[in-house]
């Protein structure tokens, strides 16, 4: 019935307009490991993107891929492919489950996860080697990862 | 969208990065005397992961290299001359020293390259520390020492001073057995919110740069480690825990049951090795 399907879009899109924010247990994937819909219900900031991807304390995304466009920052890894032309490769959704789930895409991957919470071996409270107390953050916040979406689409 | 194309185009653009960089094939002589076996064919038990195993040195930069080629330039000899005081010294309410039963330190050549070695009375797997805390609790009536730290890591520097240039022999099967297997499971159990296992890094991206740091197969044939950025002496268990720690995972404590588990795997994936400790590393 047509107007099931438009209640469900105005849900949609109800949904964006308060910028309600999905939670890493919320998340939708597509048949491919995409995630259409912003996590933040917000446009991302390139520049700030670009930050979050150098910073070690945050995506240090560096760490294992060389980003030309980042080469400011020294020391980039080669664990990962290279990022130039990332944003000719995928399209938005799937850099964005690609962050937030690398797994959905590449099984088995090393990449990390940097919106999932759940399911990790012995997690621990970040990098003091203690026990984590209670849920995990994820590694990366809703519009960080918004943010990173909106960089890589800039590497044509 | 092609996912699966795109998988292959991405691994492409890898390799050219990862040919640049790897193991170099430079050659380790010791004082100019004890040719050391850097690399070598890997281990039977390992033959399906790798072919060659290769110590932490080929990884290193050329003057971190130099530095363990002539004891006067290894920061970690000062160290091995420290034990040798601590060797001919008695203690404990027995009034013995180490020398006492066990006569010059050459004369236990060899010792470290089998080590962690099943012990039937005690009825485990023991790695070096404990065995000699064991000769320190029940032989000498003198206090344990504290796992990888100060006197402990000096001593077993300078048990495998005298055991270098020889290969890395542990068993692995009949009583070992058991704990070699749960050391595996250790070393391919992914952990922490990184999700990563040690053979994430060190199996599959060894040669591979890390941000600053060039990836090495984890090998633990050089321990102890004289580390230039903390300036001293590392054990074993004090890097696996460091390891361990940067997947943002709960670590082990040294010399707890896993961390021997896991010594004892490790070791045995660096069989055919010499060994090299201490060696120096970055
Ligand atoms: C621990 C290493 C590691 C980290 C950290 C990492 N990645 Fe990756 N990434 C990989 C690997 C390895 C692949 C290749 C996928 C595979 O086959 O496993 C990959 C694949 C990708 C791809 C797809 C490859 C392509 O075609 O360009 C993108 C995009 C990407 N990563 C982005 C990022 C971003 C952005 C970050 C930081 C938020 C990041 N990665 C952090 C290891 C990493
Ligand atoms: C009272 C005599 C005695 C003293 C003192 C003593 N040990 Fe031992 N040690 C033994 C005996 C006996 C064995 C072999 C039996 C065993 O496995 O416990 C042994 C075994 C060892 C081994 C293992 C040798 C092998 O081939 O597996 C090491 C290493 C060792 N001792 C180190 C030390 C150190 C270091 C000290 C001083 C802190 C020390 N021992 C003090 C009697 C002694
Ligand atoms: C995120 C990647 C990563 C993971 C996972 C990891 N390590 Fe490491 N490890 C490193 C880096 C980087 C170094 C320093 C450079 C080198 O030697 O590889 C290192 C060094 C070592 C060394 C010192 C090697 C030498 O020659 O002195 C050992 C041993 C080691 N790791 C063992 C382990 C074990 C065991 C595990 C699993 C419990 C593990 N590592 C997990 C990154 C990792």
């Amino acid at each position: 019935m047509k107007l099931t399907s438009l209640t469900l879009a105005v849900a949609m899109f109800g949904g964006a307009a308060v910028a309600a924010e999905v939670g890493p247990r919320e998340v939708q994937f597509n048949e491919d490991g995409g995630v259409e819909a912003s996590l933040s219900g917000m446009p991302g900031d390139p520049a700030k993107g670009a930050v979050v991807m150098a910073t070690k304390s945050m995506g240090n995304c560096v760490a294992c891929h060389a980003v030309t466009a980042l080469s400011d920052t020294p020391f980039h890894g080669e664990v990962g492919p290279e990022l130039d032309g990332a944003g000719d490769r995928w399209d938005e959704a799937a850099l964005r489950g690609l962050l937030v789930n690398p797994k959905m895409m590449f099984e088995g991957t090393v990449m990390p996860a940097f919106y999932v919470i759940d399911g990790f071996t012995r997690p621990g409270d970040a990098y003091t080697g203690k026990a984590a107390q209670g849920d995990l953050d994820p590694l990366l916040s809703a519009q960080d990862i918004e943010d990173v979406v909106a960089f890589l689409m800039t590497l044509k | 969208m092609k996912y699966k194309a795109i998988t292959a185009i991405a691994a492409l653009l890898a390799l050219p990065m990862s040919a640049q960089a790897g193991p170099d094939d430079d050659k380790l002589v010791i004082n100019g005397e004890i040719e050391m076996v850097t690399k070598t064919a890997a281990p039977a038990h390992l033959q399906d992961a790798m072919d060659e195993v290769m110590s932490g040195w080929h990884f290193r930069s050329d003057e971190t290299q130099a530095m363990e080629a002539d004891d006067f330039d290894n920061p970690g000899m000062v160290f091995v001359e420290k034990a040798l005081g601590a060797w001919e010294t008695a203690e404990g309410s027995e009034g013995k020293s180490c020398a006492d039963c066990h006569g010059a330190v050459e004369d236990m050549a060899g010792v470290k390259a089998t080590y962690p070695k099943w012990n039937e009375e005690a009825g485990g797997v023991r790695t070096l520390q404990m065995q000699m805390n064991a000769c320190r609790t029940e032989r000498m009536g003198a206090e344990a020492w504290k796992y990888d730290a100060g006197a402990a890591i000096e001593m077993e520097a300078m048990l495998s001073s005298v055991s270098r240039g020889m290969p890395v022999n542990v068993a692995i099967d009949g009583p070992a057995q058991a704990t070699w297997e749960k050391g595996k499971e250790l070393y391919y159990t992914r952990t922490g919110q990184l999700d990563l296992s040690c053979a994430s890094c060190h199996e599959e991206n060894y040669g591979n740069m890390i941000r600053a740091d060039h990836l090495s197969q984890g090998q633990i044939n050089g321990f102890p480690t004289y580390r230039l950025k903390n300036a001293k002496l590392n054990g074993v268990h004090s890097r696996f825990k460091g390891c361990i720690r940067d997947t943002r995972a709960e670590t082990y404590s040294p010399g707890s049951d896993e961390f021997v588990a896991l010594e004892l795997y490790v070791t045995s994936r660096g069989n055919g090795l010499s060994v090299e400790g201490p060696s120096v590393r970055n």
